[in-house]
């Protein structure tokens, strides 16, 4: 029988719930990394026992975790104490140093700040692991301030794909109210040369070759709080998803706004409808009907919490536009959480099996696409990041 | 052999317990025991000082013989103290608030297991 593994980033922590494929009774282990914020783990689909981990901390900053095992124990790539030889660099694998040689793309050392003035480019975290489709040692890592780095080691040292921060809106990219992170990287399971990419609060970009070079992809994207509201860059982009048998197709959730491309981002339309607002973090597509998609409306950018501390799931089976409210399960009254951007997963069981975390320490699951919830855990930390691994 | 005390999430990190001691060739400076800590374990790499700058970490400190030595340059010798593994360097995670009593100057910190650490009031406010 399939089983599930949900790998939760916290506020002080990871927790790791598995379950079988009923999805009914779960066991949590964790904390993983006790005390440190974790912003994202993922397993990697080539080999699900490989795990990766974003830990950090605002004493000790960033730390790279990996697991071989699916979880039960973790190492930090190239850290063992003495290492027998020089190569890979020992202790790298937290060393994100932006390139800005001029062989590899332009030289670029600044952004713009919030008062319109030239800041340099400063790493501070990395929001968001991705690893390869095919490789359990090829990972990407989005990172703050906003760049894109690729290891090919399972971690031990990272290099920056520099064309994208050097495409040439890189200068005028400037951070959203939580920072100017590269949060959402999508590999696109067709096409191993495109990638897609999104960062707050610069927008979306693609490529289509690998990494090597980048194109603004927010044709569409209005965003009345910029000064042009239909800028190249510049838009609060909050999460991208997509669905594997149809890349081409993605779904957004902006700042403000729902929308979805069907031409790999050329031109975005509003899908929004009957939302009761369009503001929110999370957007995740179902593992088996391509046009039926899950947010979670928050109030506002000035109130991270749910319309009349109702929390609800919102299912689009239309691709957008016409919604219904999910409740069953859900608390309707007094509940005043947010969901973070990476803080909602699907799994593949037939039974198609959602998963969302609050920043109230909730772990919720839906075992029948979202009918359905019941939560998981109550009381962890703030979470950050849900992932799902769909186990045999 | 000189005594280093880390703060209770590098000890988890390095997965050790208690005190490290490693060995300093040449002259004991704050550069060279943290090089020295480094090479010994590296994953600590980062943590305390910054990968390419080598600059401490803003919310850490070092402390030798109830110093603060965080501000001097990372070259000056080291108290003999230090060097002959009499005292320890201390790193510390710099936290807000509180205050000693008139009179009394920091003496280190408890190194026992998550023991908090309070500094001077004005020490590394974060």
């Amino acid at each position: 029988m399939s089983k599930v593994r949900v790998l939760v980033g916290t506020h002080k922590g990871a927790f790791i719930l598995s379950s079988d494929g009923k999805r009914k009774n779960w066991e949590v282990s964790g904390p993983f990394f006790a005390g440190w914020e974790i912003y994202h783990m993922k397993g990697s689909p080539a080999d699900p026992n490989r795990i990766y981990a974003s830990q950090n901390s605002g004493w000790f900053g960033q730390i790279i975790q990996r697991s071989s095992d699916g979880g039960k124990t973790w190492e930090t790539p190239g850290g063992e104490k003495m290492p027998a030889g020089p190569e890979p660099p020992a202790g790298a694998s937290n060393k994100f140093v932006y390139d800005v040689s001029p062989e590899s793309g332009k030289p670029l050392t600044t952004h713009q700040w919030y008062d319109g003035t030239q800041h340099l480019w400063e790493f501070k975290r990395v929001w968001h692991l991705e690893p390869s489709l095919t490789d359990p040692d090829t990972v990407y890592a989005g990172v703050e301030d906003a760049a894109l780095f690729k290891s090919t080691n399972g971690a031990k040292t990272w290099q920056e794909l520099a064309g994208l921060r050097g495409h040439g809106t890189g200068p005028k990219w400037s951070p959203g109210a939580g920072g100017m992170g590269l949060h959402t990287i999508l590999l696109d399971p067709k096409n191993p040369k495109r990638m897609y990419i999104a960062i707050s609060a610069a927008g979306a970009f693609r490529t289509d070759d690998g990494g090597n070079t980048w194109k603004p992809i927010n044709k569409g994207l209005k965003s009345n709080y910029i000064p042009n509201p239909e800028a190249e860059t510049g838009h609060c982009v909050h999460r991208i998803a997509l669905h594997k048998s149809r890349p081409d197709v993605l779904f957004m959730q902006k700042h403000w706004d729902v929308l979805r491309t069907d031409n790999a981002g050329d031109q975005w339309t509003e899908v929004s409808g009957n939302l009761p607002t369009d503001f929110g973090f999370v957007i995740d597509v179902h593992a088996h009907e391509p046009e039926t998609i899950y947010v979670v409306p928050i109030k506002s950018d000035s109130e991270h919490f749910p319309i009349d501390g109702k929390l609800q799931v919102y299912r689009s089976r239309a691709g957008g536009n016409e919604w219904e409210a999910l409740t069953k399960g859900l608390p309707q009254r007094d509940c005043y959480v947010n969901v973070l951007r990476d803080a909602m997963a699907i799994d593949s069981l037939d039974s198609c099996g959602i998963y969302f975390g609050t920043t109230g320490g909730q772990v919720y699951a839906s075992a029948d696409a979202g009918d359905t919830w019941a939560p998981i855990v109550q009381n962890l930390p703030a979470v950050f990041s849900v992932e799902v691994q769909t186990l045999p | 052999m000189i005594r280093v005390v880390l703060p209770a999430h590098l000890r988890t990190l390095a997965q050790v317990d208690g005190e490290v001691q490693v060995e300093v060739p040449g002259e004991a400076t704050a550069r060279s025991v943290l090089d020295a800590l480094e090479a010994c374990y590296p994953v600590l790499r980062g943590t305390i000082r910054d990968h390419v700058t080598l600059e401490r970490r803003p919310f850490l400190r070092y402390f030798v013989c109830a110093e603060d030595w965080s501000l001097e340059p990372p070259d000056m010798k080291l108290p003999e103290a230090v060097a002959s593994g009499a005292e320890p360097f201390f790193v510390i995670g710099a936290i807000a608030g509180g205050q000693e009593p008139p009179g009394r100057r920091f003496a280190g910190p408890d190194t026992s297991q998550n023991a908090p650490v309070k500094l001077h009031n004005g020490f590394g406010r974060v």
